[in-house]
């Protein structure tokens, strides 16, 4: 199985993924038509790498794992050189990611912190700050902002909050944005509240582990979906959520301004379409239909089969699951187009597979699919 | 062969406990959430309004209140065994979608304490509940922090 994935794509259009196979180690992909061949084998590790990022254009590889340590590769000639980054964690890190100018990364752990590092030129050497509080538990995803110092992360204590990641040895004073004006480090510009329920019985929906952030390409909107099966967003001070009929979803992304595509342990992808004005987030399909294969009669035998091993006598015989991928889908990353305008993307999953998506094909495909 | 003679209490100490950073549920004590109207729901079953009565026992759920929880959960369960089965999934169908995860949530409570034939009534509003709410609805009973 995968356990994550980093796809990159260089300036002569070959596309490149490095890739942890649940050990380890980080192994590097070159596309070559339509075959993928192993090229690189980074190893440093001393634990599981959880979390990989690929700088496109600075070209270096980010990678943290649960030996709490996290490296910055960089291809030297024909070899990619480790540089160990100091993260100050007592508990596993649990994923990274580049900032948009690539001059920082942000490592989320289960030392309940942020470690945002950046590059001191004087001592030639990676350093740290930690953003601490409130965070309560394992911070299990991060997004940055646009403008590279907000940064959006989702933790284990049912929250998900927007970060001032601003570090005044590398970048001016951010200007103002949606999220606020006043950034200094650590600020917390928001936090979604015990129930992004609108309305409703007021149970206060608990929550659950918040698995997926996505900024939207503008930076104004924030989605993220949690253990308790729901997606959320954010935008101008208002929430909405949708409780939806699926298992929970672990990865988010935006494909435009509009639309979020998110899967997780039901092993398909699901649209999402946002309406700003209303305030709503509905169901938008599922992406992956899988073709109807022809019912044939069903024997009496099986018939008695079925019921004594799944207590049904109905003919689907589903020996295993009909989607593309075959266990919970764990991440989905924008190939091209970025998240205004996705014009494919792929997801990975914990059956090891990695499935690409056509946007286009996909609104083709499937009826009453209509991606805004 | 050495013995072991020295104190083995230390093992019986919960660490846990004195950990600094050990996780503090927020207690939202102010919760004023009393519980569904009693009588009122009393009064729309023996009217034969059923429908009326399920929105009414489903208003004002009593949030992590232990007695309050056993009454409300008693009065959901007469509600839900006055309906006929034909009229279970036009009564699900009328709920919004906050309504069916409730619905759910005084499902499965009502699963905890079976009691005479509640087991059968339960299971066939469960079935009308997940095609309603899909396993969703259920994934938020489990995650439910503030349970019923």
């Amino acid at each position: 199985t995968y356990s994550v994935i980093s796809p990159y794509r260089d300036c002569s259009d070959i596309y490149s993924i490095a890739l942890c196979p649940n050990n380890h180690d980080v192994h590097i992909y070159k596309k070559d038509g339509t075959k993928w061949t192993k090229i690189h084998e980074l190893k440093e590790h001393n634990g599981q790498v959880t979390g990989i990022d690929w700088a496109p254009e600075s070209n270096r590889i980010v990678t943290c794992g649960t030996d709490r340590n996290a490296y910055v590769w960089s291809l030297k000639g024909e070899v990619w050189k480790p540089t160990l980054v100091i993260l100050r964690i007592n508990r596993a890190a649990r994923c990274v990611s580049w900032s948009p100018k690539e001059n920082k990364f942000a490592v989320g752990s289960g030392s309940r912190l942020i470690s945002i590092c950046y590059f001191e030129q004087e001592n030639d050497w990676w350093v740290c700050k930690h953003i601490k509080k409130p965070i309560r538990s394992t911070v299990l995803s991060l997004d940055w902002h646009p403008n590279n110092v907000l940064l959006a992360a989702g933790s284990c204590d049912f929250k998900c909050r927007v970060f001032s990641a601003y570090i005044k040895e590398v970048e001016e004073k951010p200007g103002p944005t949606v999220w606020g004006s006043k950034m200094p480090f650590g600020e917390v510009l928001f936090e979604s509240g015990p129930s992004g329920v609108s309305g409703g019985a007021g149970e206060g929906a608990g929550g659950g582990w918040v698995h997926g952030v996505c900024f939207s390409h503008s930076g104004n909107r924030l989605a993220w979906t949690s253990h308790d099966s729901t997606v959320a967003i954010a935008e101008g001070g208002k929430t909405s959520t949708l409780s939806s009929e699926t298992l929970p979803l672990l990865c988010v992304s935006f494909i435009t301004e509009n639309s979020l595509v998110a899967a997780g342990h039901d092993c398909y992808p699901v649209l999402f379409v946002y309406d700003g004005t209303k305030g709503s987030v509905t169901f938008g399909g599922k992406l992956d239909v899988p073709k109807q294969t022809s019912q044939r009669g069903i024997s009496a035998r099986e018939r008695f089969q079925n019921l004594d091993r799944r207590a049904t006598s109905s003919e689907t015989t589903e020996q295993g699951l009909e989607s593309l991928h075959k266990n919970s889908i764990s991440q989905i990353s924008v190939l091209e187009g970025g998240k205004s305008k996705c014009s494919t993307f792929c997801t990975t999953g914990m059956d090891g597979g990695m499935v690409t998506w056509d946007v286009k094909s996909l609104e083709s495909a499937l009826k009453g699919l209509k991606i805004v | 062969m050495s013995k072991n003679n020295d104190s083995n209490q230390f093992r019986k100490v919960d660490v846990d406990e004195y950990d600094e950073n050990k996780f503090v549920d927020d207690e939202d004590n102010g919760e004023s959430q009393v519980g569904p109207d009693e009588a009122e729901v009393d009064s729309l079953i023996r009217q034969g309004n059923l429908m009326e009565a399920l929105q009414a026992v489903l208003k004002n759920p009593p949030i992590n209140t232990k007695n309050q929880n056993d009454r409300a959960e008693a009065l959901m369960l007469k509600v839900l065994s006055a309906f006929k089965s034909s009229d279970i999934e036009k009564a699900v169908q009328s709920l919004d979608k906050n309504g069916v995860d409730l619905l759910m949530k005084y499902i499965y409570k009502g699963f905890e304490k079976p009691s005479e034939n509640s087991s059968a009534t339960l299971l066939q509003w469960h079935e009308k509940a997940l095609s309603a709410g899909g396993v969703g609805s259920i994934v938020r009973v489990l995650t439910a922090r503030k349970t019923v």
